[in-house]
Order: structure tokens, then C-alpha cells, then sequence
């Protein structure tokens, strides 16, 4: 029986786990029970500054932390991180302060809360930022290990987490799990499928419903998307010759984006994007709102026996 | 009258790294009274006022308005208040300054380099490329600047990261922050105001330059302000209002913020945007823009150069 668990818990695990340094701070904007940052709290409120209901203010509150010699972890849900782009723009980015902020609840895999909370263009923004670091990981495994791997970053981070609970990938302890690197989870030379987030699970899904019907697809977790890990979707597409990207994001600017825009430069290769295809969502169950926006995994299976000429 | 003077040396007692700012001001002062550090201080300020129509009409670019009515703070801030070192500006006690009007940087730049940190030669660098005086401040290019700004309404969000970070550090290090009365129209500001008086960051010190005009026009035509002390009050700050070029206010009010040790505090300084140059006195035209030859001439003039 797969374990489940959400990659949010694994922020939470990794804020305690690098408790020692003791130039960590954590700051919240009245979202930490949902974060995960309150575990934190609990056990280190003097070094857990709340910043209410302001985004921006936090934002810049962190930056001024890292001019100090301070390793700040900021979170908020994915969607108001957004509220404070331009002070993580010319704050944060533009002096390339070392604050690494985590958006929990990101994508439409999320509550029932509806298209106001559904980030689906963070990983876009944040991509297009200089000197900022962009992963969305699969499982709170490696949520743990990624952010834990921030503390010795000298450059900002932006991590976007889930809220609800996916089927777990990694082991504790996975070594193959470093920033900018992706982890090969399947092999298969027909296809390659290169997900990130809660799109991980739904593509290994996938993977094994293909290989049913004879076709035998690699799967990638591209938990960095940026710096995209450009040696593997090399590989990739040599090796498969066709590519589907997906992701709980738009097909604009996310993981999909980045891995179009390596291949038409360098490697012109076949591809099919499974993403949000630019339109918002609304309230729904979370495997819902895969289906109402084509993301799921039989829009994953059609994507690929699309791309393969086989529908 | 040597309060100030006395006050000042109270202050050095106890430090034992030479090449602090203040320092080299103080021992031009030894055994003279208020009055001469007023005189030393006003002709800074008018050396550095000097410089910034230099700068402005070299480049043909930036904002002359803001620079002249900040300068006369600046000067008491960097002569009289400011703890840090010029040849090693990244000393981690030094106390923090954030010009968060990011664009009055001619100002910054004459001050910093009246005060060692950079040289006068620097100065000819300002908004040309590869120089290290930026259109707006920018701690990457520059020593002696503390936070790149230039987008409004950030520099006290911050500052409070410094100000905390300085109590984690358990350091007495203060952190120093410029706004201008247009800036504070940024929702954000008032985010930070709220969480300096929450965190109770009683090191940390806003000077508003009050200069009335923004970009467009007068800041009572754009968004009125109304009582802007009794904003901050109402907040739960140390509030003090001043005439923001009457040198011995400036230094008492200097005084009252590093003495505040229960709230952060608030200076609120009144000034004249454009400052010491008739023709871009209280003229919302010089907020960003530069004089031509003609112009420039007569401003040289009227500043005694």
C-alpha cells in the first residue's frame, strides 16, 4: 500500500531538522498552521517572527534578515507570495539576498476555496526572476531534503508546496536528490514524461497504464525548474524522441515553458504540454479540478498516445 | 553652548575603533562650542549641495529635489549619529542607513563621499554605465549603502529585518531609515509601521523628509496626507517634528532618536524640496529633472560656489 503524505509537512520537517543553525529564522504571515512553519514555532518562538496578514512587509522583513548574516525561511501560500512580487523582485532578487520562500497550497490540487487560491503561474513568475532558484517537489520527503539543502544556498529560492496529501515517492535519506537535478523514477525508451509536484504520482500512474497497452514511458521528477536540469532533458530526448511535460500550473511559463524553450533551442524535439491551458479554475474536490482541467492522469495517457500518433 | 558638542563626545567614550564617521568631525571640534559644529555641519551640507547640481547636470538625469531637501539630515546623521566605519563599510556592527527614496541618491552619493567612503572621482560615475553610483542606490554597486531601493516603500520592511536581526544579535547597532512624505502613499510602508511597533523595535529610527511635492505635483494634490504625526502616533510610535534645515534641530532631533529606547521612533523633518537653489525651491518640475547650462551656472552661484 503506497504511503501518502503532503509535501507541505516536509517544509515543516525540514525548518526543525535545520534548527541547529542558529542564523535560521522563520517568518510567517498568519498562514504557518497551514504551512507547516508552526512546528517551528512551537519549539523556537524566538526565532519565528510573525508578520501578520502582510505579505510585502514579510517579504522585505526576511530580505533585511539575509543583509544581516541570517538565513530567512519566509511561507505563505503560494497565491500571496504573488502579492509581494515586486518586493521579492527589487528586495530580494535584485541584491540576490539568500531569503528562500516556500508557497504552500500551490496549484488547483488544493481546497475548495476556488481560483482565488489556486496558484497556477507561480513557478512562471519566480522563473523569470535572475538569481532565484524555482523547485516544486513531489512528496514532503523531498520537500525535506530540498529545503534543507537552502541553508547553504547563497542565492534566493522560491519553493512551491502542496497541500493535500499525494501518494509518497522517495525513501527517507534519497541521495539522488539534490537542487537543479532530476530524478529519473521510471525508465522507458517510447516516451519520456517529465512532471513536477503532485503531477509526479499522477504520471507514474500513468506510466503503468501505458506499459499495459505496450508503451513503456521514462518518468522524471523535475522537482528544480529552475535551474532546469538541462543535461537530463537532453538525454531525454535522444533517448525517447517524444517529451510531455506536466504540471498543476499553467502550460505558460512553468515546467512545461522551460523545457519547450530548451528544446526548440537546442534540441528540437516532439512535445505535448499537460498543464492548465490558460484559464482559471473554481471551487471543486481536488481530483475534480484535474478533471475539469484536463491535467489528470488519463489526460496524461491521452497526451502521450496523442504525441505518439496512436489516437 | 556646548550640548551638542558635549552629547557627542558622551557618545565616542567607550569606542575604541578609530575612523568612525562622526569621529572625524568631532576632533575638528575639540574645545569649540554648538555653534562651530552648526557652522562645520551647514558648510558639509552646502559642499554636498554643491556636488549633487554637479552630478544632476553631468548626467542630465536624476532628481535634484528630493537630494537638496534630504541633505541637511544626512549631513547630521553621517557627522553626528551614525556608527560606521568608511574603510570598512561592511562592518557587521555598523549601524544601518536605508534611503528608501531610492531616487534622492545624489545626496547619498555626496555625503558618502564627503565622508570617505567613496571618492569625489566617484561622483562623475552617477547614472553612466559601469560606475558605481546607480541611478537609484544600490548596495551592490556602491560601499556605504545598505539596501539597493528605487521602487517606493520598501526601505522600512527592511530595515525592521536589520533592526531584528541586531536584537538577535544582541548588538546595539541602530538602523536608520529615510522616507519621503509622497513615499509613505505605499499601502506597504504602513504594513511596516505596524510591525515595527508589534516587534517593538525600539532601535529603529525613521527621518521623514516632509518635502511636500512628489513626481506629478504637490503631495496635497496627489493624496492628502492630513496629520501625518498624528498617523504615526495613533500607530504607536515616538513621533518629534522639525524644521528639516535649521542644523540645530536637526541634532537635537538626531539626539531625541537615539535616546527613544521604549518604541521606534519617527523624525519628522519639514522641508524645502530643492533646497538652497531658488529657481527648484518648492518647484514640483525639479523633483527629477536637470538644469541646463544656464541654469546650472546660477545654482553654482547661489551655493557659493
Amino acid at each position: 500500500m503506497t504511503e501518502l503524505a503532503a509535501s507541505r509537512d516536509g517544509y515543516g520537517t525540514a525548518l526543525l531538522s535545520m534548527s541547529d543553525d542558529s542564523k535560521l529564522v522563520v517568518l510567517e504571515a498568519d498562514l504557518g498552521k497551514s504551512t507547516k512553519s508552526c512546528w517551528f514555532r512551537e519549539k523556537f518562538p524566538e526565532r519565528t517572527i510573525s508578520c501578520g496578514i502582510g505579505e510585502q512587509n514579510m517579504m522585505l522583513v526576511a530580505a533585511g534578515l539575509a543583509s544581516s548574516g541570517f538565513k530567512p525561511f519566509a511561507s505563505t501560500f503560494a497565491i500571496f507570495t504573488e502579492r509581494a512580487f515586486e518586493q521579492v523582485r527589487n528586495g530580494i532578487c535584485r541584491p540576490n539576498l539568500p531569503v528562500h520562500i516556500c508557497g504552500s497550497h500551490g496549484g488547483t490540487h488544493t481546497g475548495t476555496d476556488g481560483s482565488s487560491a489556486q496558484s497556477i503561474e507561480d513557478l512562471a513568475i519566480y522563473r523569470s526572476l535572475p538569481n532565484m532558484v524555482v523547485m516544486h517537489p513531489s512528496d514532503d520527503i523531498s520537500t525535506e531534503i530540498l529545503t534543507s539543502k537552502l541553508l547553504d544556498l547563497k542565492s534566493p529560492s522560491y519553493t512551491r508546496t502542496a497541500r493535500n496529501k499525494t501518494p509518497r515517492i522517495y525513501t527517507k535519506g534519497d541521495s539522488r536528490i539534490e537542487i537543479g537535478k532530476g530524478v529519473q523514477l521510471r525508465d522507458g525508451s517510447d516516451v519520456a514524461i517529465i512532471a513536477c509536484g503532485v503531477m509526479v504520482s499522477k504520471s507514474l500512474e500513468a506510466a503503468e497504464l501505458l506499459s499495459q497497452k505496450g508503451i513503456e514511458a521514462a518518468v522524471v521528477d523535475m522537482h528544480t525548474i529552475k535551474p532546469l536540469d538541462e543535461e537530463l532533458v537532453k538525454r531525454l530526448a535522444a533517448e525517447c524522441k517524444l517529451i510531455v511535460t506536466v504540471e498543476d500550473h499553467s502550460v505558460i511559463g512553468g515546467l512545461g515553458g522551460a523545457v519547450a524553450e530548451y528544446l526548440s533551442e537546442n534540441i528540437p524535439t516532439r512535445l505535448r504540454r499537460v498543464g492548465v491551458r490558460d484559464r482559471f479554475g473554481e471551487s471543486g474536490q481536488a481530483e475534480e479540478m484535474l478533471e475539469l482541467l484536463n491535467i489528470s492522469t488519463n489526460d496524461i495517457i491521452n497526451s502521450v498516445l496523442e504525441i505518439k500518433g496512436m489516437v | 553652548m556646548k550640548i551638542f558638542v558635549k552629547f557627542l563626545q558622551e557618545r565616542i567614550k567607550g569606542f575604541t575603533v578609530k575612523g568612525e564617521v562622526f569621529l572625524m568631525v568631532l576632533s575638528r571640534l575639540n574645545g569649540l562650542d554648538d555653534d562651530d559644529l552648526v557652522i562645520e555641519l551647514n558648510e558639509i551640507a552646502r559642499k554636498c549641495r554643491v556636488e549633487i547640481i554637479k552630478m544632476v547636470y553631468r548626467a542630465q538625469a536624476g532628481h535634484p529635489g528630493g537630494s537638496l531637501s534630504e541633505i541637511d539630515l544626512l549631513t547630521a546623521l553621517y557627522s553626528t549619529q551614525l556608527r560606521a566605519k568608511p574603510d570598512e563599510p561592511n562592518w557587521i556592527d555598523r549601524d544601518r542607513f536605508i534611503l528608501s527614496k531610492g531616487h534622492a541618491s545624489p545626496g547619498m552619493y555626496a555625503i558618502l563621499a564627503e565622508m570617505g567612503f567613496i571618492q569625489h572621482s566617484d561622483l562623475e560615475s552617477y547614472r553612466v554605465l559601469g560606475g558605481i553610483c546607480q541611478g537609484h542606490v544600490d548596495m551592490k554597486f556602491t560601499p556605504g549603502v545598505d539596501f539597493s531601493a528605487g521602487s517606493l516603500g520598501m526601505g522600512l520592511s527592511f530595515g525592521i529585518g536589520c533592526a531584528i536581526a541586531s536584537k538577535f544579535d544582541k548588538s546595539d547597532r541602530e538602523c536608520y531609515v529615510m522616507l519621503g512624505d509622497g513615499e509613505i502613499q505605499e499601502g506597504a510602508v504602513w504594513e511596516a509601521m505596524m510591525a515595527a511597533k508589534h516587534h517593538e523595535l525600539d532601535n529603529l529610527n525613521v527621518i521623514l523628509d516632509c518635502n511636500r511635492i512628489q513626481n506629478d505635483d504637490f503631495v496635497e494634490s496627489q493624496m492628502r496626507m492630513f496629520n501625518i504625526a498624528d498617523k504615526w502616533l495613533s500607530f504607536g510610535w515616538n513621533v518629534k517634528e522639525i524644521d528639516g534645515h535649521n542644523m540645530y534641530e536637526i541634532i537635537e532631533g538626531m539626539r531625541w532618536l537615539k535616546s527613544n529606547k521604549d518604541a521606534p521612533s519617527v523624525l519628522i523633518a519639514n522641508t524645502i524640496k530643492g533646497k538652497g537653489v531658488s529657481y527648484m525651491e518648492n518647484n514640483p518640475k525639479f523633483h527629477g529633472a536637470a538644469p541646463n547650462e544656464e541654469q546650472y551656472e546660477i545654482a553654482l552661484k547661489e551655493l557659493g560656489e
